[in-house]
């Protein structure tokens, strides 16, 4: 039962690296953002299913930890956007 | 007939392929982009490679913090730009630079050409060491790191430090001891906040969590460290918390406990086990978790000083 | 014959990798940047959790099975978020 948990791992990887042509395309920052969020998803699903078929120690460890920076470069581009002109879009002051 | 070689050759291909990719890229945020799925898909590698914990520090440094120092340097350096283009280089630098590029590359490939068959290795020996004065580990990896090859660790983290202070001297002169612009926009959004307050506390368990199994398990104080690290920048992306001033005194004693605790352990070897580094037999364990306590607190004090940036004199 | 288990195991991991599959195609072929974010997000969900529900019950420890879900919720809350924030810059004009 375990050659279909790696085959569906490989599957899985490979498919979403196919979605990487967006990085390549763009056209926009965002797309490319979505483009590696969906390669972390799919690569935390990979990483899930191995462990399981392998019972090597520790790769859901890596599972975990992928998962909680699943939001990490989204986050910190976000931030990075309209942060010159957001308080005369929005008029907003520091409280 | 297994279909497993083969995805593994489409794995490594792809890998080579987007590592190229990434060079030859000329939008400078995609190639940031390539870079933090390099970092993702490398994980992969080395989980198939059977070394959980590179994995786990690929996922955690090479994806997850470089990846955020790398986007906010460039959208930085994008700012930058605008405003001042330089003459860009002549002819005679370019083709400088790139004689030279070549001469570091052929340099490489003939070093490896030139290395023995088989390759020395100390591996060996550095399983012979995990056996003994770090047993009591299930890990052999962390026992390898702290008891065998401790020197090497201890002076991993000082490099760490050495790159803040860098970091830190590039700031201006007058802004010295000031702390380094937020991390977040002046007025957060709704959804960064919430994803702050939900993620940091379960990923500030999560993390002790790596460091704690650490010890008999893939995890440790680095990997810990830097999910910590994350999640601290997380909270200030989010402005729950500012950057520290660089002349708090609590964050030097911070970045400098780490390698501290671990060159004091080290000095007692002498007295305690008969040599330097060494430790004793029946307190290895305790002794070893101790000095990485302190290690991971370095590392999740210097990775978001790193990320930062210089201190920066203007108030918001 | 296969065990009861196993074919759960296998209808769900099944149907996670077209999800994935699924999301990869819209990140591609959609035509901006808002659909593409919707095509994102059911990979996130229903694919990881599809293959995360097909794991399950080879889980061998309670906490296995706990670290499953864990890993699933903080997929689920970092894309939700992250989408949010991305169609926020979109819906601004700033990419």
């Amino acid at each position: 039962m375990n050659e279909p948990l790696l085959a569906a791992a490989g599957l899985i990887v490979l498919t979403v690296a196919v979605g990487l042509v967006r990085i390549l395309r763009g056209p926009d920052d965002v797309d490319r953002l979505m483009a590696v969020q969906l390669l972390g998803t799919g690569g935390i699903a990979a990483l899930l299913l191995t462990a399981y078929a392998t019972g090597v120690p520790g790769v859901d460890d890596v599972a975990l930890g992928l998962a909680l920076l699943a939001a990490f470069a989204t986050m910190a581009f976000v931030n990075l956007l309209e942060t010159d002109d957001d308080e005369t879009e929005l008029g907003e002051t520091e409280p | 007939m297994s279909v497993l070689p083969f995805l593994d050759v489409a794995l490594a291909l792809l890998v080579v392929g987007l590592a190229v990719w990434t060079i030859a890229a000329r939008d400078l945020f995609a190639s940031v982009v390539g870079y933090v799925a390099y970092g993702l898909l490398l994980a992969l590698v080395w989980v198939r490679l059977y070394a959980p914990d590179v994995a786990l520090t690929e996922a955690a440094v090479g994806s997850g913090v470089t990846g955020v120092l790398l986007i906010t340097a460039g959208k930085r350096l994008g700012a930058a730009r605008a405003g001042e283009a330089g003459p860009s280089p002549g002819l005679a630098l370019k083709l400088f630079a790139g004689a030279l590029a070549l001469l570091v590359a052929g340099a490489l490939v003939a070093i490896i050409l030139i290395l023995p068959d088989p390759a020395p290795s100390l591996a060996p020996q550095a399983a012979a060491a995990a056996d003994g004065p770090g047993a009591g580990l299930g890990n052999p990896i962390t026992a390898v790191l702290i008891s065998y090859r401790s020197f090497d660790t201890m002076l991993e983290k000082v490099v760490l430090i050495l790159a803040v202070l860098g970091v830190w001297s590039v700031g201006a002169d007058k802004a010295w001891g000031a702390a380094p612009a937020p991390l977040g926009r002046r007025n957060p959004y709704g959804a960064t906040v919430f994803l702050a307050q939900m993620l940091a506390p379960v990923g500030a368990v999560i993390g002790v969590h790596i460091f704690w199994v650490g010890a008999d398990a893939p995890g440790g104080a680095f990997q810990g460290g830097a999910l910590l690290a994350a999640m601290w920048m997380i909270a200030m992306m989010a402005r729950i918390t500012e950057p520290p001033r660089v002349d708090a005194r609590w964050l030097r004693l911070a970045l400098v406990a780490g390698p501290a605790v671990f060159l004091i352990a080290g000095l007692a070897g002498p007295l305690m086990a008969g040599s330097f580094f060494a430790f004793p037999h029946a307190f290895a364990k305790p002794i070893i978790l101790f000095i990485e306590a302190f290690m991971l607190l370095s590392i999740a004090v210097a990775l978001p000083a790193l990320v930062a940036g210089p201190p920066n004199g203007r108030s918001e | 014959m296969i065990p009861l288990v196993d074919l759960f195991s296998l209808c769900a991991i099944g149907a996670g990798v077209f999800f994935f599959f699924a999301g990869t195609v819209g990140l591609l072929r959609f035509p901006d940047s808002l659909t593409r974010l919707h095509a994102l997000a059911k990979a996130d969900n229903l694919g990881l959790g599809l293959v995360a529900l097909g794991l399950l019950p080879r889980a061998d420890s309670a906490l296995a099975a706990f670290k499953l879900i864990v890993i699933w919720a903080l997929v689920l809350l970092s894309g939700a978020s992250t989408a949010q924030l991305i169609g926020r810059a979109l819906r601004r004009g700033r990419k």
